[in-house]
């Protein structure tokens, strides 16, 4: 295992906020009862799901400059792991909800922009596979991922914002402020957003490495092939 | 010297076991405030597995990388 301390410092981060999630004390609050431990599950998810987005937004760009096949890999892995992320807390989010709102589904502008957001990164895996050649498979991605993260930013960040939604912090709701004031909550969500991200970066760097050793192995048989 | 000594021994052992009947000590931890603590136990133990199965990967890869 290379640099290998902060996939444990991720990995003791995320079994503390389990442990410290489920047994430290919580604001009483009326229809979320202990339900707003969510907070330090759900909320991880989205966190997670972005950083691996913006990696594969900049490696991306990174392969429209380079035109390296790996920065490609990096970018694609990085994706799927952030799609990975994305139904994690997609499901989490209607379970939390049903319970909550009284249904999983509400069409709460942010379920609609995240949902749309998510399509949008679905679209990719299948344009990728709809592709034969690797340069123009990598290039017309990598072109597609930049939109694709430009389009997050405004279906997540801003549209959910300019209208009423169930979410915390949208419309005319009380923001996080409320339980950010609680000491108790913030030792446990700061420690779950980074253990999370962490985590998950972990579980991308997996996958990039299983392809980049599919690529170096093709690279070579490629290279004895020319040399016959 | 040596018999005071004796003496708080004796009286500290005396109060230790009179403590022990007044209130049976359990293993209660695990069974008390509605059992939380054993949906805390099976959510870490999954956790430390997928942790530890991770690791295992990470080394997996790490051999592979090698060869």
């Amino acid at each position: 295992m290379r640099s290998w301390w902060w996939k444990i410092f991720g990995g003791l981060l995320v079994g503390y906020t389990i442990i410290g999630g489920l047994l430290m004390p919580v604001p009483r609050l009326d229809i979320l009862n202990e339900t707003i431990r969510n907070l330090y599950f759900h909320v991880p998810m989205w966190f997670t799901m972005i950083i691996l987005f913006a990696g594969a937004f900049i490696y991306s760009i990174k392969y429209l400059n380079s035109g390296n096949l790996k920065d490609d890999i990096f970018a694609v892995q990085l994706t799927n792991t952030g799609i990975f992320f994305s139904i994690l807390g997609m499901l989490t989010g209607m379970e939390w909800a049903q319970y909550t709102w009284g249904e999983a589904w509400s069409n709460d502008p942010k379920q609609l922009g995240t949902a749309l957001c998510m399509l949008i990164y679905f679209a990719y895996a299948i344009l990728r596979n709809g592709i034969k050649d690797d340069e123009k498979k990598a290039k017309i991605s990598a072109v597609y991922n930049i939109f694709a993260f430009a389009m997050m930013i405004p279906l997540i960040f801003i549209l959910p914002r300019m209208v009423d939604s169930l979410h915390p912090g949208n419309g005319g709701n009380p923001a996080f402020k409320q339980y950010d004031l609680d000491r108790n909550m913030r030792m446990v969500f700061y420690p779950a957003v980074i253990g999370w991200i962490l985590v998950g970066c972990w579980i991308a760097s997996l996958k990039t490495r299983v392809g980049l050793i599919k690529y170096n192995k093709e690279e070579k048989s490629l290279q004895s092939d020319f040399e016959k | 010297m040596k018999a005071k000594y004796t003496l708080v021994t004796i009286l500290v052992l005396l109060l230790t076991t009179t403590i022990a009947q007044a209130q049976t000590e359990m293993a209660d931890t695990m069974r008390s405030n509605g059992k939380i603590y054993v949906v805390v136990a099976v959510l870490a133990t999954i956790f430390a597995g997928i942790f530890a199965y991770l690791i295992y990967l990470d080394r997996k890869l790490t051999k592979a990388e090698k060869s």
